[in-house]
């Protein structure tokens, strides 16, 4: 067989090809052309090379958003992966009690998004929501578009309530998948129900646990919908997280040029960090130590 | 070390079970003497495991006693009952090294710890496990794999039975006879009670001194391989031991004479009145094919004939009955037609699917008619 004979197998290539540059390659290099150039209107256009990168990466206001975004992120898996683990242990294993539990806890998942923001809003109002105005109540002034520490509270309550439930899920899963002959031995093995957790189920929840750990990471690193609703970033700046901040750059002010390189900044900082992420992940609990 | 006894046992996973079918193990009353080894051996589903997880204590019979040395059981959890357990597939600590796998039961009863280094070090001595004692239990093959979990059991000094439930169905046949020795030895070496359960019969013929058949939750027979062979006390034995099974022709009994059809044959049965809906049965290796009528003999079709290399197996019609017959390699066939004999000696007869007592085994009857 001649090399032309080896190669023809990228023909069949070609299709994939065609759906992935339509959908993602080409939008993606539009993005990639406005960020190195400068857009005055239709057929204005100046090239500008890296100058919007350098803007970007030395805004004050970037920074500040990155920091909080980060903050935000690790509090996101910090409560979310125990409490959802935990949450899943204590779900029964079979029944009509675990078909029901895995209903009521899938029901946050089912809710747009921009309507968890208007219920949470109600919910937390001062003057008239229930847990808002209860807190108040209770002589602890609580108000989310006012203090910049209560939107916080408020946004990462909603992000729990609303994503918890996935990694419920996927641990439940995890769990559902041990044979009960493990289960068997640790009790022969008079094994505590410590120990069963942390060498039997934990380690077998491995695998779904990253992809938990990765999905709530990414997806709360991109949030744009709850605080947007909530206060639109504020008060002040208190929740502009990255996307937030890139549609004020974007659609606010109009500065295509800067939000374009904004925009693939981002996405390279949400690239590394899953994959960083991956990399540690893959090999904690293996027993590689490289 | 103990004796096990069970007393009046019987379990169904049903709330209130009614009719004998509810119940995974009917009635049991059996006593397994300390230091033998047994195999519960039945088809799939027959209830070995039940029965086992009971003497284990992972289930709790619905009624009946278990007792170990005479002390009762059954209301004991397995942890405390000193039994190891080695499961269909292999259960190990997937996060421990197969040093902290094998010191993992005697670390939960706070064993302190040189103690436990001289013993997981001598188990593994015996396991041929010592190469491996720092690896990573996870990376190990399936068989390594069973040996830990069969070293967890083992490594506690105070154990008085193995149980093991189909232990070696995942492991690679070569393997398979290499780690059933290393069983053999272990249990020649300490003496424990080991029961084992299995649906292969060549397993549980090798392993066991003694085989317990099951089947539809019923214990059919216990006895020595060699009893199982020469005395099924139930047809289900004889037909699921031996290779092929055991033959059986519909009959009906009178006078040391049975039936079959318009055939006459010649039994050892002392019964005087006639018995309907009897079954004989003999084993393969039993029957004789003769080429040329003989006194006693019955005119056969030969249908078919397989050749295992050792022995042949000839499947034979004899009055619109199929039966087999096992005959030595190197022994003329008769082609076509051939003429059966039944030596009496081992004929069984079975009445409801039972061993009618009278037509067993008995060493009066070894050398007959000499």
């Amino acid at each position: 067989m001649n090399k032309w004979e080896d190669n023809k197998a990228w023909f069949m290539v070609i299709p994939v090809f065609l759906v992935v540059a339509v959908s993602a390659i080409i939008p993606l290099m539009t993005v990639v052309n406005y960020s190195i150039q400068d857009i005055f209107g239709p057929g204005q256009r100046v090239f500008v090379g890296f100058e919007w990168y350098k803007e970007a990466l030395t805004d004050p206001r970037l920074h500040a958003a990155l920091y909080r975004q980060l903050l935000f992120s690790s509090l996101v898996l910090l409560i979310e992966i125990p409490l959802g683990i935990a949450i899943a242990l204590m779900m029964p294993k079979k029944g009509w009690g675990a078909s029901l539990s895995l209903v009521l806890v899938a029901l946050p998942l089912l809710i747009p998004w921009n309507v968890i923001g208007t219920i949470w809003i109600i919910f937390m109002r001062p003057d008239i929501g229930l847990l808002g105005a209860a807190i108040n109540g209770f002589g602890i002034p609580f108000d989310h578009t006012s203090s910049g520490l209560d939107a916080w509270i408020t946004v990462m309550m909603m992000e729990v309530w609303h994503w918890t439930p996935l990694v419920v899920l996927l641990a439940y899963a995890g769990l559902q998948a041990i044979p009960e002959a493990y289960f068997q031995a640790a009790r022969i093995d008079g094994a505590s129900g410590w120990a069963i957790f942390r060498y039997i189920q934990l380690p077998k929840m491995r695998g779904v646990l990253i992809i938990a750990i990765l999905l709530r990471f990414m997806d709360s690193f991109l949030i744009y919908a709850e605080p947007f609703v909530l206060t639109g970033g504020g008060p002040g700046n208190s929740t502009t997280f990255l996307s937030i901040y890139l549609v004020k750059l974007a659609v606010g002010q109009f500065d295509l040029g800067p939000a374009a390189a904004f925009s693939i900044i981002y996405f390279l900082i949400v690239l590394l960090f899953c994959w960083l992420f991956y990399q540690v992940l893959l090999k904690v609990g293996t027993g590689d130590k490289s | 070390m103990a004796r096990i006894d069970l007393k009046n046992l019987a379990h169904s996973y049903l709330p209130n079970p009614a009719t004998a079918a509810d119940y995974a193990l009917r009635k049991t009353d059996h006593i397994w003497e300390d230091g033998s080894a047994y195999a519960l051996l039945g088809p799939s589903g027959c209830g070995k495991t039940t029965l086992l997880n009971i003497i284990s204590g992972l289930l709790k019979p619905s009624e009946g006693q278990v007792l170990f040395d005479g002390k009762d059981v059954t209301a004991i959890p397995p942890q405390e009952r000193n039994i190891a357990q080695v499961f269909q597939f292999p259960v190990i600590y997937d996060t421990m090294s197969v040093f902290d796998n094998l010191a993992f039961p005697l670390r939960n009863r706070k064993i302190p710890e040189t103690d436990i280094r001289k013993r997981v070090e001598e188990i593994a001595e015996m396991l041929e496990l010592q190469d491996v004692l720092q690896k990573r239990a996870a990376n190990l093959s399936a068989d390594a794999k069973q040996k830990i979990s069969l070293g967890r059991g083992l490594v506690r000094s105070d154990v008085a039975a193995i149980l093991f439930d189909e232990p070696l169905t995942v492991i690679d046949p070569h393997l398979k006879l290499l780690l059933r020795r290393k069983l053999k030895q272990i249990h020649s070496r300490f003496k424990l009670t080991m029961v084992y359960v299995t649906h292969d019969q060549l397993e549980a013929l090798t392993f066991a001194e003694k085989v317990v058949v099951m089947n539809e939750g019923e214990v059919l027979q216990i006895g020595t391989p060699q009893d199982l062979f020469e005395n099924p006390q139930h047809t289900f034995v004889g037909y699921f031991i031996g290779s092929p099974g055991m033959n059986f022709l519909p009959c009906t009994l009178q006078k040391g004479i049975a039936h079959v059809g318009e055939l006459q044959i010649r039994v050892n049965d002392a019964t005087e009145h006639q018995l309907g809906n009897c079954e004989l049965g003999i084993r393969p290796e039993f029957l004789k094919l003769h080429d040329k009528p003989q006194p006693e003999t019955h005119k056969v079709t030969i249908k078919e004939i397989e050749d295992l290399g050792n022995c042949k197996i000839v499947r034979a019609q004899l009055a619109g009955h199929s039966l087999k017959i096992k005959v030595p390699e190197g022994e003329e066939i008769p082609i076509e037609y051939g003429y059966l004999g039944f030596p009496p000696e081992w004929i069984r007869l079975y009445s409801d699917g039972r061993l009618i007592e009278s037509s067993s085994y008995n060493p009066a009857q070894q050398e007959p008619e000499k």
